[in-house]
């Protein structure tokens, strides 16, 4: 059995060989151990598969025939009680675009900029401090953020419960999500680039503006469209702070707003069949949008991309 | 593309000449009006997010104080909750107890089978798998926990109740696995929300690790493979070093999600009755720090009742928070020792 | 530029989304076709409004809030009713903190100070003018069961209350026995479901039990859950429970009994087992004394009634709403949709949803009381 050498300290117990290693075919233990893990990667992968592909599957199976009525893309659920069929979820299908759009547009700028901070100016303890409020930010239970948000908007200013205040407890979830990845990104980009900039005699904030973010443009937007996934699905926010209706509202700073989480926990509440059709179609609706998202990301990330 | 949400990459681990990060702040910045207003706009934006998060803690322990001072129970030691009257008494036992237990046993489920579907996906399978494979699973990150709690209260709780039976056979005589008589069903169970918490972060884990694991240098690799390693050998001495923090980061972050999660554990978990006796059983109700403020923030209409609920949230804020603080703590020493 | 990409991006999103609400619409007259046993009250409001109207609260009243939204907006295209469900303790929190027009709740406004606050004051406060208490919807609670080859089961309060407590589980118990002879009882362990949320249906259950079960309920009622058992989200969570258990037992209201094709148990308070019916509950309802100030209508239950055919386990809700709104127009489109919810035809519908009619003599005080609004 040949013995060799890849990684110090990496394969414990075994001797360092004085010759070169000779390229014996593999045989004995190793071989069964490759295979071993071969099939044991193969197992998980199935194993893992399993419920995965099994939701999917049975939100499909019992989600997809309601998005095949053109009502559900054209109609609300206006005067469709739980034990009624019919109507559509356009109402929530736009009620979540304007919560995910509101919560990237307030999201996207802070996010960016701090990560800009984080990689291009921040120094010592200011940063170091930054970075870890992030990280504390990234470990904030959506249920808390809703917490603080209508201690803040409903107890203390005594403001409505508005979709408005649902976006800025949403912001909070989608902040550090954002700084994390482009963060990433940005240090992704070579820094001669930068270096070249500067020896032409650009600002660094040029530099910054015009040669890092947009080599870095499309890994920020796949980072961004993560964020809005994950914002899109969140349900306790909305438990707190956004009360559901069966209508068409599109005002901010109206009361109700519908969206596809709560839709599904409103027909949820009930055993009538109509009502879990539209638990599983609007489940469905949602995933859809999300993959539609990302179809958007790859898109942008393909035509943006920077060569070098 | 390569994307992570973790904030850890290859990068972080390769230092620049001055053995610093190579791009932490270095000196371009000039005097001019444009540096001075986009650098102050960065800095501007790191400050909001000290002052969000400052703002959060306050609030938090601003509602949680008087609640806590009201508290006729030790809050840390107590495993009552009986916030209503006069002499409310509360405390986290319990509480902790469940929100632990279900998110030990989804990491115990989701990491080793994440990080083995990862380096299946990226070292494993033929192209024609690989490809919708992840495709697939990144969709499914993106599924909303709701719809995961509902699925395993209505169509995969059912299946439990054999797995469980086994796990109790082969294993009762540990109280931990031990089924308890009269308990509840299996679908109700802390067990069956540790599962139902694996299932949901199993695509977070997976998609993170899958990426770190696609940056390992091909160098590495194809110099493990030519020194006559095995594929095990290549990814135990190439791939895995070289993926464990974000392997680590990964799991940070699903550990996170499981602790905070919502609604899923609270469609799933049973209650349990007050008085009834503690019991170490993954076959047993409870609630988690997440369910029992859905269960009672709609009702709790007295200063003390959400004050205690936002105590619970404060705790789970800081529970989450340590477990960042050791996750990076852990990432930090292995940088040291790996230069 | 591609730094202003990711502005153009959003700026698309939204527009995308603005654009998309032009196309959405509302209208979907003709469509809802009835499922099952639902039926819709014909709309007689004739007086419409154009706007929306915001409540919250009790859960139990959602259903027959809904339906009589549902006929109401249908004939009347302009008006939006929003009902969140959250519970009958939020509702009020919620209304005494100005996020809704009316608050449903499974108990009226308390008179008297609980943690510091009179309800009734607090709300007369928001709202500038004394706030009323309009019963609107009666509930039966039904103790739900799941027994194998057990099709009729009578309980007394006495027993019930020992199931509930935890002193008496397995079915075949002879307390159980003795108030079903006739009935083959398995010896099924006994598993009682309760709300884990708190709850209004939770507190005039236990209101129930500790009113007519002769001390063999000793906990102070209350909406958190005292007994035993094991706890489930909400009235579906229960319903669920019981359903996917053999030998489960619940209270839950009596549309989720229904709608789950659960077991109703007869109760026998001492006239003899009355079944749940739209009518006997009717006749408990009837029986109700007013205790309340001229519009100001709570009722007050008598649950250890032992008159024959009544089933005593009742849950009225309320609507909570201001005598006098500070919003006139506010207040004609509450006074326009309370109308229509207290209508014979509308109140005739409910029954079908597991809901009882407000008896005629009750109902006609509602209506008088609805027309003093403003």
């Amino acid at each position: 059995m040949s013995t060799i050498e890849l990684e110090t300290g990496t394969r414990g117990g075994s001797p360092a060989p004085a010759a070169p290693p000779t390229l014996s075919p593999k045989s004995g233990s190793r071989a069964v151990r490759d295979n071993l893990a071969r099939i044991v990667m193969w197992g998980a992968f199935v194993i893992g598969v399993i419920p995965l592909v099994w939701i999917l599957v049975s939100t499909i199976l019992k989600g997809g025939s309601m998005l095949l009525e053109s009502q559900w893309w054209t109609n609300s659920q206006a005067g469709i009680t739980n034990r009624r069929v019919g109507g559509g979820a356009v109402h929530a299908i736009q009620g979540t675009l304007i919560h995910a759009a509101v919560t990237t547009v307030l999201s996207v700028p802070v996010g960016v900029m701090t990560a800009v901070y984080l990689v291009e100016y921040g120094r010592g303890r200011l940063a170091r401090a930054v970075s870890f409020m992030v990280d504390i930010l990234t470990g904030i239970p959506s249920i808390v953020a809703a917490l603080f948000v209508y201690a803040l908007w409903v107890t203390t200013f005594g403001f409505q419960r508005v979709a408005f205040a649902v976006c800025l407890a949403l912001v909070l979830l989608m902040i550090p999500t954002i700084v994390r990845s482009t963060e990433e990104m940005l240090k992704l980009v070579p820094n001669e680039l930068r270096e070249a900039s500067y020896a032409l005699g650009v600002p660094k904030w040029k530099t910054i503006f015009k040669v890092v973010l947009p080599t870095a443009f499309s890994g920020i937007v796949t980072g961004v469209l993560l964020g809005v996934a994950r914002v899109m699905g969140e349900t306790a926010p909305l438990l707190v702070l956004g009360p559901y209706t069966q209508v068409i509202v599109t005002d901010l700073f109206a009361t109700n707003m519908a969206t596809l989480p709560t839709m599904i926990n409103q027909s949820r509440s009930e055993n009538l069949q109509p009502a879990l059709d539209r638990v599983w179609g609007a489940a469905l609706t949602l995933i859809l949008l999300v993959f539609l998202l990302n179809l958007l990301g790859r898109f942008i990330g393909r035509f943006s991309k920077v060569k070098g | 593309m390569s994307t992570s949400i973790t904030g850890r990459s290859a990068v972080d681990e390769l230092p620049g000449p001055d053995g610093r990060s190579p791009l932490a702040g270095d000196r371009a910045g000039t005097g001019r009006l444009g540096d001075r207003l986009f650098g102050g706009a960065a800095t501007a934006s790191g400050l909001l997010v000290i002052a969000l998060v400052t703002l959060v803690g306050v609030f938090l322990v601003a509602q949680a104080i008087p609640a806590l001072q009201a508290n006729q129970a030790n809050f840390l030691t107590s495993r009552e909750w009986a916030t209503a009257g006069t002499s409310p008494r509360f405390g986290i036992v319990d509480l902790l107890w469940a929100t632990v237990v279900t998110s030990v046993i989804a990491m115990a489920i989701a990491v080793p089978l994440g990080v083995a579907i990862a380096l299946f996906i990226t070292q494993y399978a033929p192209t024609w798998l690989s490809r919708p494979a992840a495709a697939t699973i990144d969709l499914l990150a993106a599924v909303p926990s709701i719809v995961f709690g509902f699925w395993g209260l209505t169509i995969a709780g059912q299946y439990f109740e054999p797995v469980a039976g086994v796990i109790d056979a082969a294993l009762g005589w540990i109280p931990f696995f031990a089924e308890s008589e009269g308990g509840p069903s299996a679908k109700s169970t802390l067990a069956f929300a540790g599962v139902i918490l694996a299932i949901m972060v199993l695509p977070i884990v997976t998609a993170i690790s899958r990426e770190v694991f696609a940056q390992v240098p091909t160098a590495h690799k194809e110099g493990a493979l030519a020194l006559g390693a095995t594929q095990w050998e290549m990814i135990r001495t190439a791939v895995l070093p070289f993926g464990k923090p974000g392997v680590i980061s990964a799991a940070m972050l699903g550990l996170g999600r499981a602790l905070g999660e919502t609604l899923a554990v609270t469609i799933l978990l049973s209650a349990l009755n007050d008085g009834a006796p503690f019991s170490s059983s993954i076959f047993n109700g409870g609630a988690t720090f997440a369910s029992k403020i859905a269960l009672g923030i709609q009702e709790a209409n007295t200063a003390t009742s959400t004050g205690a609920l936002i105590a619970a949230g404060l705790v789970l804020f800081v529970l989450t928070f340590v477990v960042n603080a050791i996750a990076r703590v852990v990432i930090e020493r292995r940088k040291a020792f790996s230069e | 530029m591609k730094t202003l990409r990711l502005g153009q991006l959003a700026s698309i999103a939204l527009v995308g989304s603005i654009a998309l609400a032009g196309c959405g619409s509302d209208n979907n007259a003709g469509t809802g076709a009835t499922a099952g046993s639902g039926s819709s009250g014909s709309a007689a409001a004739a007086d419409c409004f154009d706007g929306t109207l915001n409540a919250e609260g009790s859960s139990a009243q959602k259903n027959a809030f809904e339906e009589a939204a549902a006929s109401y907006t249908a004939a009347c295209s302009g008006a939006t009713v929003n009902y969140n469900p959250t519970g009958s303790g939020a509702g009020i929190k919620q209304m005494l903190a100005g996020q809704v027009d009316f608050a449903g709740s499974d108990s009226a406004l308390k008179t008297e100070e609980k943690d510091g606050v009179v309800e009734s004051d607090a709300a007369a406060q928001v709202c500038g003018s004394p706030a009323w208490n309009l019963p609107m919807v009666t509930g039966p609670i039904a103790i739900a069961y799941n027994v194998g080859g057990v099709d009729s089961l009578t309980l007394t309060p006495t027993v019930a209350a020992d199931i509930f407590n935890g002193k008496i589980t397995t079915w075949n118990d002879p307390k159980i026995a003795a108030v079903n002879s006739g009935v083959t009882l398995p010896a099924t362990a006994i598993k009682v479901f309760f709300r884990s949320d708190e709850s209004g249906t939770t507190e005039n259950f236990t209101k129930y039990l500790a009113a007519a079960s002769d001390g063999g309920w000793t906990a102070e009622p209350g909406k958190k859950w005292t007994g035993k058992g094991e706890g489930k989200e909400k009235s579906s969570g229960v319903a669920e429970g019981v359903k996917s258990t053999d030998g489960g037992i619940t209270y839950v209201e009596w549309s989720y009994a229904k709608d789950n094709d659960l077991g109703v148990a007869k109760i026998d308070n001492g006239g003899g087992a009355v079944e749940l019916t739209g009518e006997t509950v009717g006749k408990a309802v009837e029986a109700a004394q007013p205790d309340g100030e001229g519009n100001d209508l709570r009722l007050k239950l008598d649950y250890a009634t032992k008159e024959a055919g009544a089933y005593p386990i009742l849950l009225v809700t309320y609507e909570i709403v201001c005598s006098k709104n500070k919003d006139a127009e506010k207040g004609k489109n509450i006074k326009s949709f309370l109308k229509h919810f207290a209508s014979a035809d509308v109140q005739k519908s409910l029954e079908d949803i597991g809901y009882a009619p407000l008896p005629a003599s009750v109902q006609s005080k509602v209506e008088t009381a609805i027309e003093a609004l403003s």
